[in-house]
């Protein structure tokens, strides 16, 4: 019995003996602490960026790329492109020797060509296609996107070269091809899953043209990497890469300071401070393309009442919101639906003040000087757009009580909160929004459409026929100066109807060791390891 | 003794098929469904949803998805992940070595501690120790495990550098799995030093997930033991001038062993519901957070079936607890 705690003692100086000889990581391996596991590697399949972060940025390419650190467009799998002149017809020319990735599964006989941009399309687009059915899932980003009601066709021109036709002119159409779900296939590859009867393992053995290689995938611990030695743009410097599946935020900040890992993405807001403070640390952030807000029913009354929206819009005491949720500098005001740094911001608009008095008046000239009820609707577990709901809906209802407004809080599970919302049963809703392609119509026409509207994604029930016309012909027009004028307006129009109390654009940060150069954020939210070091 | 596995064994069979039903209807009552959590806030075109759900089997009226869901259990095929496309056994099977493993190592620590505390207590009762004992019980009882799990891992891992942060083994080395226990694999590798630093990475979690049961099997043990050292049995025992040591163990323990098994026996669910917020803490990749996981998709297949599968396992634990009853005291196996 004496001998338990002997034991014990043994077993921990054993521990720290075994973690003194232990094997340090390589200069070339990178392992990165990452939240959760991908759902799968066939990444058309999937919407989460955890999932694109294992699949869309290290083993596959598409055929435009975001610059690093940008939303600009540069050329990916192909070196160039031509657009006519109606926006119609979209030639790309097929960049040459780019190799698929040689693996004990799989040995490509052939370089990427047109019929791999073909396949990695039609396959989502063409529901005869044989590999349509195969996903139970369907596509959802393109699915969501309406790629199929926006191409009319791709054509084969030859090899190395291929023309997509559309239905109509669609201005955001090539930023969409640098988005994940464009990623480029081995038709090769799929070919021989299919006739071997296997084509689950597209999923699970994924073959693609970039930077790494697909080694192994344990659920829920890791996912590991090899750099690929024939990558068109060079080998990357390292030669493992590791995927580390950490789920708690405490956990993956303690494994970072234990260089049990050398970045750890998604650090927690309120960790960045102690973070910043650690010397063998560094900290990325950036300003990213996250839209928090609370959605105001304006099919409700009396919320169909701008005045009453403005007052809302005037009653909440947003910097203190902003403090609270994601700490000092943690995020930007939110002016409009999107950042300040894409096409057509409207520098012109100013903020809502925080101003109960004014908002009280507005409410007195609408007739509801007595105020009135309504409910506030948010979810159980934070996010990115919205760390702690529970303290942001009640700082909500507090600043309403003040201006005479009774507001009840009910939290609803994600599922539920979002159909329900879809439903349009709420009178406010927190929300939040991540642009996927750097283009202003990924926030407004999914969000403020008319068609949204009617769809429930659009969660104001707000259709502005004037506003409408303006985002659909922004979305038609090719020229960027144009483009920008019509957006300006569009967000002048979204500024003064106040469908939303636009709170925040959350920054996203990274926290890495020191020694790790060429990491750089993106403001998609995506994590590219192609060109990091560790020196 | 036959009749009574009989029984115990018959008893089964409603109980499967009712966590069967409980299990589907449960999961079908949380709102929302898998497309519509698939796409998130995205637009979900009410075409594409109706394609979705009748790709997935959705469609069909709640009986008849049951009814399939029966047709399949009982040809054993417990279905694949709606989100993974990956069969549901073989995630298990991938998976449930993990847990199993931790389990098992926090029953270790739960049980040789708990049962020598137990009895050291009741054989010094009123003492220091039995005090000391006690309170620390009652606090490790009441002890919240994502709190006590990162305590210990800024203590020993980060202050001290002793056990690593999480995990099951240093990622650089790369154990392929053969049995799915680590212990086992890294042992089956040639790579030097992956036993050690899997043992290592093994102790933090093991003492987190084992405090609760540790607390309950001290105190449980303790009482069962004090109760039992007041029998006539024991008193006469001591009157005929038998060892204290053979008192203690041969009489008093075996008898005082009762109670202490079926909490062992209900520890293990526990178990298994712990090693949810332990696998979550220490990034352990088990079937808890699999589960929780698979909740928040609505993915039905592994949901319903998982929860079949640890149904399964928790009613076998403690059938054979009750089987174990009967060796460890006779007297219940003649009563039955």
């Amino acid at each position: 019995m004496a001998n338990c705690p002997r034991l014990l003692i043994h077993l921990l100086l054993c521990g720290a003996l075994a973690a003194a000889s232990q094997t340090f990581a390589a200069s070339d391996d990178l392992v990165v602490c990452t939240e959760a596991s991908p759902e799968g590697f066939d990444i058309v399949q999937y919407t989460a960026a955890t999932t694109a972060d294992a699949s869309a940025e290290t083993l596959f390419e598409r055929l435009l790329a975001f610059a690093p650190g940008t939303t600009q467009l540069i050329p990916g799998l192909a070196e160039r492109w031509e657009a006519s002149v109606d926006g119609l017809n979209y030639t790309f020319h097929l960049r040459h020797g780019v190799k698929f990735h040689s693996t004990t599964w799989f040995t490509p006989s052939r370089d990427f060509n047109a019929d791999d941009v073909l396949w990695s399309f039609q396959r989502q687009l063409d529901p005869q296609h044989p590999w349509h059915a195969q996903s139970l899932r369907g596509f959802p980003y393109a699915e969501a996107m309406g790629m199929a009601a926006l191409i009319e066709r791709i054509e084969r021109l030859d090899d190395y070269r291929v023309r997509f036709v559309l239905k109509h002119p669609e201005a955001p159409f090539l930023a969409d091809l640098a988005m994940g779900f464009a990623s480029i296939y081995s038709a090769e590859y799929a070919d021989q899953l299919l006739k071997a009867g296997t084509p689950e393992r597209l999923n699970s053995q994924p073959i693609g043209t970039g930077p790494f290689v697909f080694e192994r995938y344990a659920k829920d611990a890791q996912v590991r990497y090899r750099g690929n030695p024939q990558y068109w743009q060079g080998a990357p410097a390292l030669q493992r890469l590791i995927f580390a599946i950490t789920a708690d935020p405490n956990v993956r900040q303690q494994k970072l300071k234990a260089d049990d890992c050398q970045i750890a993405l998604y650090p927690r807001p309120v960790d960045i401070p102690a973070l910043k403070a650690d010397t063998a640390l560094q900290v990325l952030e950036l300003d990213s393309l996250l839209t928090a807000y609370i959605g105001i029913n304006t099919r409700h009354p009396p919320l169909d009442d701008v005045r009453v929206r403005q007052a809302l819009n005037l009653a909440f005491d947003r910097a203190a919101y902003l403090r609270a949720q994601y700490g000092e500098g943690g995020a930007s005001l939110a002016v409009a639906p999107y950042p300040a740094t894409l096409l057509g911001y409207n520098e012109q608009l100013s903020p809502w003040p925080y101003d109960p008095p004014r908002a009280r008046r507005l409410l007195r000239e609408a007739g509801h000087q007595d105020g009135f009820k309504l409910s506030i609707w948010t979810r159980p577990g934070g996010g990115p757009t919205n760390p702690n709901p529970g303290i942001g809906a009640q700082m909500l209802q507090a600043d309403l009580a003040a201006i005479g407004i009774q507001a009840d809080i009910r939290v609803f599970e994600w599922g539920e909160l979002i159909k329900r919302a879809k439903n349009g049963e709420h009178d406010l809703v927190f929300m939040g929004w991540a642009g996927d392609n750097g283009d202003p119509d990924n926030f407004l026409t999914p969000n403020l459409s008319c068609a949204a509207a009617e769809s429930g994604e659009n969660q104001a029930g707000w259709c502005d026929a004037q506003f409408d016309a303006l985002i659909s012909q922004a979305r038609q027009v090719q020229a960027p100066a144009q483009r920008a004028e019509l957006y300006r307006q569009a967000l002048a129009i979204f500024h003064e109807q106040a469908p939303w109390i636009a709170l925040a654009h959350p920054k996203q940060f990274s926290a890495l060791r020191r020694e790790v150069k060429g990491f750089v954020l993106s403001p998609m939210g995506s994590n590219n390891f192609a060109r990091v070091t560790r020196q | 003794m036959l009749s009574f596995i009989a029984r115990r064994l018959g008893l089964l069979i409603p109980t499967f098929f009712g966590v069967t039903l409980l299990t589907f209807a449960l999961i079908r009552l949380i709102p929302g469904d898998p497309v519509e959590v698939m796409m998130g806030e995205r637009r979900v075109d009410p075409q594409m949803h109706a394609e979705a759900m009748e790709r997935l089997g959705l469609n069909k009226p709640l009986y008849a998805q049951y009814l399939d869901y029966i047709g399949d259990l009982a040809q054993g095929d417990l279905g694949e992940s709606l989100r993974t496309r990956t069969s549901v056994w073989s995630e298990f099977l991938t998976l449930f070595p993990a847990t199993l493993e931790l389990s098992l190592a926090a029953l270790l620590f739960a049980g040789t501690l708990g049962l020598t505390a137990g009895v050291i207590a009741a054989l010094k009762r009123g003492s220091l120790f039995d005090h000391g004992v006690m309170g620390i019980a009652l606090t490790g009882y009441s002890m919240p495990i994502f709190w006590w799990g990162l305590l210990l891992i800024m203590f020993f891992s980060v202050n001290l550098g002793w056990t690593p942060v999480s995990g099951r083994i240093d990622l650089l080395y790369d154990i392929p799995p053969v049995t799915g226990f680590m212990l086992i694999d890294s042992l089956l590798s040639d790579e030097e030093g992956a036993f050690v630093d899997a043992l290592q990475h093994l102790i933090l979690p093991a003492v987190v997930l084992g405090t609760i049961p540790l607390a309950v099997i001290a105190r449980m043990t303790r009482s069962a033991m004090l109760e039992v050292l007041r029998e006539d049995y024991v008193r006469t025992a001591r009157a005929k001038g038998l060892s204290p040591a053979r008192v203690v163990f041969v009489h008093g323990l075996r008898n005082a062993l009762i109670p202490v098994l079926t909490v062992f026996g209900l520890q293990v669910g526990a178990l298994l519901a712990g090693a949810v917020l332990t696998e979550t803490i220490f990034s352990w990749p088990g079937i808890g957070k699999w589960l929780i996981e698979s909740i928040g998709a609505r993915d039905y297949p592994v949901v319903q079936n998982g929860i079949l599968l640890i149904a399964c396992l928790v009613i076998l634990v403690n059938f054979v607890v009750d089987i174990l009853y009967g060796l460890a005291n006779p007297r219940i196996r003649h009563q039955r």
